[in-house]
């Protein structure tokens, strides 16, 4: 792999207040001696990190703590961080969004610089990212942690407005409590229909889980409502533990459809409330339809996803297959056999920032081992799980044989109590280790 | 304090910790040792999975191997476990016995 040697004047080109940090650096290494640029652009290795969520926020902490010599700037237009996970109870009105809302000042004081822009191109022949203000900043190693984008052309009729009648609900936020609004106004006896796609997407438990946490709030309030997913697969994750679950505390009022009895949606009609599939069509009262998925567009801007929509990675440095100096890490990257989850994120942020901490001294990345573990709330109290653990094999990350699982079929209910509130207590260490 | 103060007073600090040398903060964890945080918070945080930072590395990797082989129950560290040699799950256990003073 080739790399430039570091700017001297470092990443921070253009702008004014670019120019006055230069002339900080400057000063400060006269002030100190530092008369040779050549220790100054050691001083200075850049990284620049794309994207404040999981991935990207995990990154930028792990980075500074890898090695606080390295200058980090972490690129995040949004003011605060509203995270996916347990956003399924907001839905069911059992928990408030504002409780998923994480800020960026822990962040900032383990020493990052948070650019709150969007970076809208990169330039990876100068290594240069630019922002939606003008701002440039070079870098020496980039990573790319956007997330996803919802893909408003996948399914006919189901376009950025449609979305405002039959919420995804897929990224945490207005979406969330406009599909909370509608199952509230919803009366008793309505239907909700749930349209869910393809592997690969973000969560691949999420929508179950949700359908699980909708009937409660439908059990709770609205007794003769029913609940319809149609699937555009035919299996999917801890299916039997759901099935079972369902079975066991909602009777009838979840049916899931799958792709070959119909359960793929080919149309919708947003003015009509309407889910086409091949084998009919349903009208709802309240319709969520989650579409397909690619990675954030930036990924795609810098030449890093692929035909797919998603970045392919080397496992071991999580750098970009396509693109050398370009690092692609959470939803957006090709993981394997690692699931696109809050948890994959994080553990893959930490591996990326040990690896680049190595290849900035010239050194060999360590072999990463990860770890993920998904909770889903089948009800409040009832948690279930899926853990794996991860190691590069030939070109991907790859399930290490005989660990990892689901939660047993059978099992006390103070067994799924406990999981129910070990996923809680996930969601607290997580978000304070990412953001506190 | 502004922002650009904030900014110059950052690579102020990159200089001085560039003249002391530039290399890893701390001990770097060994494979797999950054994924338990997730779940295990640091030392002193509440909640129903305890801290691992500071604990003697005999009783963490005493307590891997119990898991493994499902002499202890668990309700997820078994399936997690499996995932590591001995070797690793060693190098683990050191490497937070050592995090204790870690913040
Ligand atoms: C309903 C639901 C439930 C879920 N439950 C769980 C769970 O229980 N456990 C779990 O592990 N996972 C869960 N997930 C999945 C989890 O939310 C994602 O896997 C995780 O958010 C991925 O992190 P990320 O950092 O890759 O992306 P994101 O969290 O989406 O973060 C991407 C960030 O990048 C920013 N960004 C995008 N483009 C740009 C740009 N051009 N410039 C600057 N910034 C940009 C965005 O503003 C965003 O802040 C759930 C998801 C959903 C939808
Ligand atoms: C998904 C969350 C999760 C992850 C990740 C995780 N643990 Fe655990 N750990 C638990 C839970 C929950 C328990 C309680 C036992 C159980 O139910 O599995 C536990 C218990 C333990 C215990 C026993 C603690 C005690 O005092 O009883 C040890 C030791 C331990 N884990 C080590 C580790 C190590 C080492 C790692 C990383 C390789 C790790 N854990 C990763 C959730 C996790």
């Amino acid at each position: 792999m080739t790399r430039p040697a570091p700017s001297p004047t470092g990443s921070l080109t253009r702008g004014t207040s670019r120019r006055t940090a230069l002339g900080g650096t400057l000063a400060a290494g006269a002030l100190l001696g530092l008369g040779a640029p050549a220790a100054l652009g050691q001083a200075a290795a850049q990284v620049v990190v794309i994207g404040g969520g999981f991935a990207g926020a995990t990154c930028a902490r792990s980075l500074k703590r890898a090695d606080p010599g390295l200058v980090v700037t972490l690129v995040e237009p949004a003011e605060r961080y509203l995270a996916c996970p347990f956003s399924n109870l907001v839905l069911a009105g059992l928990r408030e969004l504002d409780e998923q809302a994480f800020g960026y000042a822990g962040i900032e004081a383990a020493g990052v610089t948070i650019a709150r822009q969007p970076a809208v191109a990169v330039d990876p022949e100068r290594r240069r990212v630019r922002l939606g203000d003008g701002t440039e900043l070079d870098y020496l190693h980039l990573v790319v942690a956007p997330g996803v984008d919802l893909r408003f052309d996948a399914i006919p009729g189901y376009d950025e407005a449609a979305a405002e009648r039959m919420p995804h609900a897929w990224k945490a936020g207005p979406q969330t409590e406009l599909l909370r609004r509608q199952l509230e106004a919803m009366p008793d006896g309505g239907q909700v229909v749930m349209a869910v796609p393809a592997n690969p997407f973000r969560c691949p438990p999420g929508p179950y889980e949700r359908a699980s946490l909708i009937a409660h709030y439908l059990k709770t309030h609205k007794p003769r409502a029913k609940l319809i997913i149609l699937d555009a697969k035919d299996q999917f994750s801890k299916q039997r533990l759901f099935e079972q679950g369902w079975a066991e505390i909602y009777g009838g009022l979840i049916e899931w459809v799958p792709l070959s009895f119909g359960g793929q949606v080919t149309e919708v009609d947003p003015g009509t409330s309407t889910l086409v599939t091949e084998f009919g069509s349903h009208q709802a009262d309240v319709a969520n339809v989650i579409p397909p998925q690619r990675a954030g567009a930036i990924a795609a801007l810098a030449g890093v996803a692929d035909a797919t929509g998603w970045c392919p990675i080397d496992p071991v440095t999580f750098e970009s297959t396509l693109v050398p100096g370009i690092h692609v890490i959470g939803d957006a990257a090709i993981g394997g056999a690692m699931p696109k989850s809050a948890f994959s994120a994080n553990a893959q942020a930490k591996a990326c920032a040990t690896a680049i901490a190595h290849l900035v001294r010239e050194e060999a990345p360590p072999t990463p081992k990860l770890i993920n573990t998904c909770y889903s709330l089948v009800a409040p109290d009832y948690g279930i799980s899926i853990a794996g653990v991860y190691a590069p094999k030939d070109g991907l990350l790859a399930e290490v044989e005989g660990a990892g699982g689901v939660s047993p079929l059978e099992a006390a209910a103070s067994v799924r109590q406990a999981e129910a509130a070990y996923a809680e207590a996930w969601f607290r260490t997580a978000t304070d280790e990412v953001f506190g | 304090m502004s922002p650009q103060r904030r900014l110059a007073l950052g690579c102020l600090m990159a200089a001085v910790v560039a003249m002391a040398g530039t290399g890893p903060a701390r001990a770097e964890p060994p494979p797999g040792a950054a994924s338990c945080s997730g779940c295990h918070g640091p030392a002193g945080s509440e909640g129903p999975v305890p801290s691992l930072l500071g604990r003697p590395a005999a009783e963490t990797a005493a307590a891997m191997a119990a898991f493994r082989t499902g002499q202890r129950e668990a309700t997820v560290m078994d399936r997690i476990a499996r995932g590591f040699t001995d070797d690793e799950t060693r190098a683990i256990a050191d490497w937070l016995a050592d995090q204790g003073d870690q913040p």
